[in-house]
């Protein structure tokens, strides 16, 4: 696993049941590839998949493109179900998997 | 247009075409073919889909997208996948978001990168076999780039 | 095609120069942006430079201890070091790195430099910019408002000529501001990266079609004084967002 800095935004404790909004901020340059006269050629480097687990299951996942911003930002939410950790990890052209992980609290 | 990443030097920015370099006749065919992939012979309901977006934005670099589809989200009917597809990115599928009722609410959000002023086209699959369809026009404003440093 | 736009742009305008912060001058959305930590890209840099404060041996905080003490630090910089040399905040970094960690310099625009400055200058966000002009600074500060008076460039244009005279006013998409450089860092989404202000220096030099100096230069240096004493009293903004 490689390291990745990222900021996730969630609340640090929900009850149960309730819906609760998950921020994910991630330092990448989603490097579209460039290749042009002129230009310095560059290979594309994309995030291109995004996947969450928690309480046992994939909660959320998303497959991305060049057509994401930079330092990618998404917002999603999920039904907070137990105490416990939720895990993101990030796969990226390649085969590097990055991961990071936040504690939900859930009375 | 987002400048791309590398300008070596002013000349280079004068005289290189865009990095993005697809003829426009594919770009929209590849936008066209990959509504109807998503669509696989389904009809789709013009309603049921809200989405976040300026009318305008400043720089195509970073443009705010939110999406909201109204659903129970219940094991029986809820969203089982949103597309963000782009008229005239050089990729027209921008991302594709899988959803269960483990996530209590259709509404996800993220930022895209758009190449030019364009349409941009949501559609959300549902567990009964349904597809919500929305569009978007967005006006991409040519920021001063001129110093590309 | 660009000359006859500004051109148009510049009625010599002798109003009484009204310099607020760069915030100000953001569209709403990117000051929401700004203003959220959860969305802004730029504290990543930040948290990378936390990271980075404390890794090595010494580490920055074996000398300086928690990073929190560095509250106040970036609204004082560009500063006068007692050997007469004029450091901003970067400056400041890398002696720190030469003389007491005995490593190498990181380099200007480096990943490295860009994160702490970052993580350093947060410290200051909110707090007034407060820079000595008076004593040693004098000189540099008279070097830096020449250069800021001067016109230059094939355009021949000073950046009074903007940043006083027409702020407030758009120049195609872009509303131009009192070029004060508080939000510096920044995320700037044209660069889909964090830069410093010397970077966005380097861009207006080129935006006239004047000299680019280079990144650290002594002629950005006394600019980067100059600018500053402009925002005394005015908020640090860093990291910013910026178009």
């Amino acid at each position: 696993m490689a390291e990745i800095t990222a900021r996730i935004t969630l609340p640090t404790s929900a009850r149960r049941g309730e819906v609760v909004t998950v921020r994910v901020l991630v330092r990448h340059p989603m490097e579209r590839a460039v290749d042009a006269p002129g230009l310095t050629p560059l290979p594309r480097r994309i995030l291109h998949s995004f996947r969450v687990t928690y309480a046992g299951a994939e909660v959320f996942r998303a497959a991305l493109s060049p057509g994401i911003t930079a330092n990618p930002y998404v917002e999603f939410t999920t039904v907070a179900v137990e105490t416990g950790a939720m895990v993101f990890e990030w796969e990226e052209d390649g085969g590097t998997i990055y991961r990071r992980e936040a504690q939900l609290t859930v009375a | 247009m987002p400048c791309p990443p590398h300008w070596p030097t002013r000349r280079a920015v004068l005289a290189a075409p865009l990095a993005l370099a697809l003829p426009a006749q594919a770009e929209e065919q590849d936008y066209a073919a990959t509504e109807r992939a998503i669509l696989a012979g389904r009809e789709p309901v013009a309603d049921g889909i809200t989405v976040d977006m300026p009318r305008l934005s400043e720089n195509g670099n970073s443009v705010d997208l939110g999406i909201k589809v109204a659903s129970p989200m219940t094991a029986e009917d809820h969203v089982t996948a949103l597309h963000i597809l782009s008229e005239k990115n050089p990729v027209p599928r921008v991302a594709t978001f899988t959803l269960s009722p483990r996530n209590g609410r259709a509404e996800v959000a993220t930022r895209i990168r758009l190449a030019t002023t364009q349409t941009i086209l949501v559609l959300a699959e549902t567990s009964r076999g349904a597809v919500h369809r929305a569009e978007r026009e967005v006006v991409v404003i040519l920021g001063a780039c001129v110093d590309a440093g | 095609m660009k000359l006859a736009a500004l051109l148009a742009l510049l009625p010599c305008m002798a109003l009484a120069q009204d310099i607020r912060p760069s915030r100000d001058y953001l569209a709403p959305e990117l000051r929401a942006m700004q203003d959220d930590p959860s969305r802004h890209p730029g504290w990543l840099w930040v948290d990378e430079g936390e990271a980075l404060w404390a890794r090595g041996a010494p580490s920055c905080a074996s000398c300086h201890g928690d990073i929190a003490r560095m509250a106040g630090v970036a609204t004082r910089y560009p500063a006068v070091a007692p050997d007469g040399a004029l450091l901003n905040l970067e400056g400041r970094i890398e002696r720190c790195r030469t003389d007491h960690q005995h490593q190498p310099a990181f380099g200007y625009e480096s990943e490295a430099l860009l994160s702490l400055t970052a993580a350093i200058a947060a410290r200051s966000r909110g707090m007034p910019v407060n820079v000595t002009t008076t004593g040693p600074a004098a000189p540099f500060l008279d070097a830096g408002r020449r250069f800021y008076e001067t016109r230059q460039g094939q355009l021949n244009l000073a950046c009074g000529q903007c940043h006083n005279e027409n702020a407030g006013r758009r120049l195609r998409g872009d509303l131009i501001s009192n070029g004060l450089g508080t939000g510096y860092p920044a995320y700037r989404l044209e660069w889909n990266t964090l830069g410093s202000l010397h970077r966005r220096l380097r861009a207006c030099s080129l935006g006239v079609r004047a000299t680019q100096f280079p990144l650290g230069s002594p002629e950005y240096l006394a600019l980067e004084l100059y600018l500053a004493s402009r925002a005394n009293g005015l908020p640090v903004e860093a990291p910013g967002l910026r178009r």
